[in-house]
């Protein structure tokens, strides 16, 4: 009889539970994103469901969304960075500055264009140097990055308030305006700009050794370093990463706002906690998709119009945000006990048929003995 | 036998002796640049503006101790603040019952963060992150974000004990609360062991649940304390006005000594903490620099202070190690 029990393969399980067991956050989210769209759907269909609707949605998103990815990253090699707002506000008014002292209405193309390219690369030095500094301290001092990030925040914030007294910095030319407002084939171009960070950022994390050497880190970091992976450096990295996305978003948020100040898109630092958590990515560090990030955006921003078309205040919608934060950890807490339920009694019946077959050898043995 | 150059060699190694040694050349800087520095109307003014803030550190260290973080306690403040001011404006009433509503109120705030970061078994950075959030914006949906600014006339009125303004005496009584917690009650222990080793601790025989819900209650509980005093202090109750504070009180506790990873900290550590940042600003000020260098120099000093310290630990673990051998 249990041998006969042994030899029938399992029952071929369908394969949404596979999915299920496999990617549980990508198919939670996917379940919440369908409950939204058909709560709202129901409520304001006309309006909600319109093309008109969908094209805003797709201007909203990239900002949050590529500070998101600069979260990520870090949160997957077990840190965090507090500094990713502040350091895209920086590199903004570097931008804005350098652009509104070169261009002026009489100058030509050329030079715009160079001005353009310096702006760019003064921005770009500008993260990577804050990047690299924040890096080298978690690295190499071992100083926990929460307090690493919370003081290059605080002091990055503080530069950005010195130089420009708090004050605004705008007026750029078009080419900077397009990447924040215009768009391509219907496709807003900083959404464009976005996809590109998020494929780039998904082939790193799971295509290069660096990324399986920020995973590792994430999971276990002394044991990686014990295997010989140069952790230090990759941890620089991570950050110098974290912050040239943050000079992508300060380009589509000077782009999208015509402006740059200190004090902007403040209350994004703790939404790109969320988005990252929401999407499945483990703040202990070692675990996450960027497809689950890409959801749980797509989720907050659905939340976040949604109940902006049914005439809630923002506020409202931020505090659901919260609340689905914490209903995503309860769902995940309970479907791993029930998971885990369901190994033990699978493990349970196992064992026993296993000691079934198993009783007549050791009667042997210790008949023998 | 230690002889007494290594009692002082062992006592400067400790990072309260170093705070408060840095505080120290930074008063005399400071006296002789500036005459008003060391008057007494400046260092009780002084002492006054950030009495709010020690007494949201109060509760910040607790749960730093016991291997957590609390995001919240501003949001929890605005709230507790807010339900206060509309009670004893609509009812009247007294301190007592004030202070009773308000630290009740964030008392219960703290405990639906006890249970949800226990039950869920989730970091506490996340849950807190997460019901800051819902606090506050519930509070500014539900309030409208109005202000309220008929406080009863009992609430607004200046008040002092012996001539110390009454801010201080609620900052005082707060630092005084958590001592008597932290070192002088066996609870007190177990929240340091907690912080240390949660396994050990629940093996010893702690109650883990009613240990998360005393921590982040406390820290709750304070933090009513601070919108009340805040609210006494600027005569009306404005929703955004605690908020923003987190990460300054968080630099404040971890500039005195408390680790992330939980079980160390004191109290003394944390009054040197917020006194080194509040000298700072103050000299500052004083000698005519420009109040929107304030965050450059907050966060050098923060940046400085963590590296220093970690740096002086791994001296230290590379110097035991080689004396282990």
């Amino acid at each position: 009889m249990p041998t006969e029990a042994a030899a029938t393969p399992p029952p071929a399980r369908p394969a949404v539970i596979a999915l299920c067991e496999r990617d549980p956050t990508v198919v939670m989210l996917a379940g919440l994103i369908c409950v939204a769209i058909l709560f709202f759907g129901s409520f304001a269909p006309a309006r909600f469901l319109s093309a008109e609707t969908l094209r805003s949605m797709a201007f909203q998103m990239p900002e949050l969304g590529i500070l998101a990815l600069a979260m990520m990253i870090p949160l997957m090699s077990g840190g965090l960075n507090l500094a990713i707002i502040a350091t895209a506000n920086l590199s903004a008014l570097v931008m804005a500055a350098i652009l509104t002292r070169l261009i002026a209405p009489g100058t030509s193309p050329v030079a715009d264009g160079s001005a353009v390219a310096l702006a760019l690369a003064a921005g770009f030095t500008t993260a990577f140097v804050i990047g690299f500094i924040t890096g080298a301290i978690v690295a190499f001092l071992r100083v926990h990055p929460i307090l690493v990030t919370l003081g290059t925040m605080t002091a990055v914030k503080g530069l950005a308030v010195y130089a420009t007294n708090g004050g605004v910095i705008g007026g750029f030319p078009s080419v900077i305006l397009f990447l924040g407002n215009g768009s391509m084939l219907g496709i807003p171009a900083s959404m464009i700009l976005f996809l590109l960070c998020t494929i780039l950022v998904g082939v790193m994390m799971n295509h290069t050794p660096f990324g399986v050497s920020v995973r590792m880190i994430g999971s276990n970091e002394k044991a990686t370093r014990y295997s010989g992976v140069p952790t230090g450096w990759i941890l620089v990295w991570v950050y110098v990463v974290s912050s040239l996305l943050c000079w992508v978003a300060a380009v589509v948020m000077m782009a999208r706002f015509n402006s740059a100040r200190a004090g902007y898109a403040e209350s994004y630092l703790l939404i790109t906690i969320l988005a990252a958590v929401l999407g499945g990515i483990d703040p202990n560090g070692g675990f996450g998709k960027v497809l689950g990030l890409t959801l749980s955006l797509v989720l907050l921003q659905i939340i976040s119009t949604g109940f902006n078309l049914l005439g809630f205040s923002p506020h409202l919608t931020e505090a659901i945000w919260g609340a689905t934060m914490i209903l995503a950890i309860a769902i995940g807490v309970i479907r791993e006990q029930l998971t885990s339920r369901l190994w033990f009694r699978r493990t349970r019946d196992s064992e026993s048929a296993r000691s079934v077959g198993v009783v007549p050898e050791e009667t042997g043995i210790r008949e023998r003995i | 036998m230690p002889n007494s150059g290594s009692v002082i060699k062992a006592a400067f190694r400790r990072h309260d002796v170093q705070l408060a040694g840095i505080i120290c050349v930074m008063a005399l800087v400071f006296s002789t640049l500036s005459r008003t520095f060391l008057s007494a109307g400046n260092l009780v003014a002084l002492l006054e503006n950030y009495s709010v803030m020690a007494i949201m550190a109060c509760g910040l260290l607790v749960v730093l101790i016991s291997g957590g973080i609390d995001i919240s306690f501003a949001a929890v403040a605005a709230v507790s603040q807010y339900l206060t001011a509309i009670i004893i404006i609509q009812l009247g009433g007294n301190w007592v019952l004030a202070f009773v509503l308000s630290a009740g109120f964030g008392f219960l705030l703290g405990i639906v963060n006890a249970l949800l970061i226990y039950f869920l078994k989730a970091l506490s950075v996340i849950v807190t992150i997460s019901t800051m959030t819902f606090y506050f914006s519930m509070l500014l949906f539900v309030t409208d974000g109005k202000s309220l600014y008929d406080l009863p006339d009992w609430f607004t009125a200046d008040l002092s004990l012996f001539g110390i303004p009454f801010p201080i005496v609620v900052a005082t009584t707060a630092l005084l609360l958590t001592v008597l917690l932290l070192s002088r009650l066996a609870l007190g222990l177990q929240i340091y062991a907690l912080g240390g080793n949660p396994e050990a601790a629940k093996r010893v025989g702690c109650n883990l649940l009613g240990l998360h819900c005393l921590v982040y209650g406390y820290s709750g509980l304070v933090a009513g304390f601070a919108g009340l005093v805040e609210a006494h202090r600027v005569e009306e109750v404005v929703p955004g006005a605690l908020i923003g504070r987190e990460l300054d009180v968080l630099a404040a506790v971890v500039l005195g000594g408390a680790s992330l990873l939980g079980g160390t900290g004191t109290v003394s550590g944390t009054i040197f903490g917020i006194v080194l940042l509040a000298i700072l600003q103050n000299g500052l000020t004083l000698l005519g620099v420009s109040s929107y260098s304030f965050g450059l120099v907050t966060g050098l000093v923060i940046l400085i202070s963590v590296s220093v310290t970690a740096y002086a630990a791994m001296r230290q673990r590379k110097r035991s190690a080689v004396n282990a051998d």
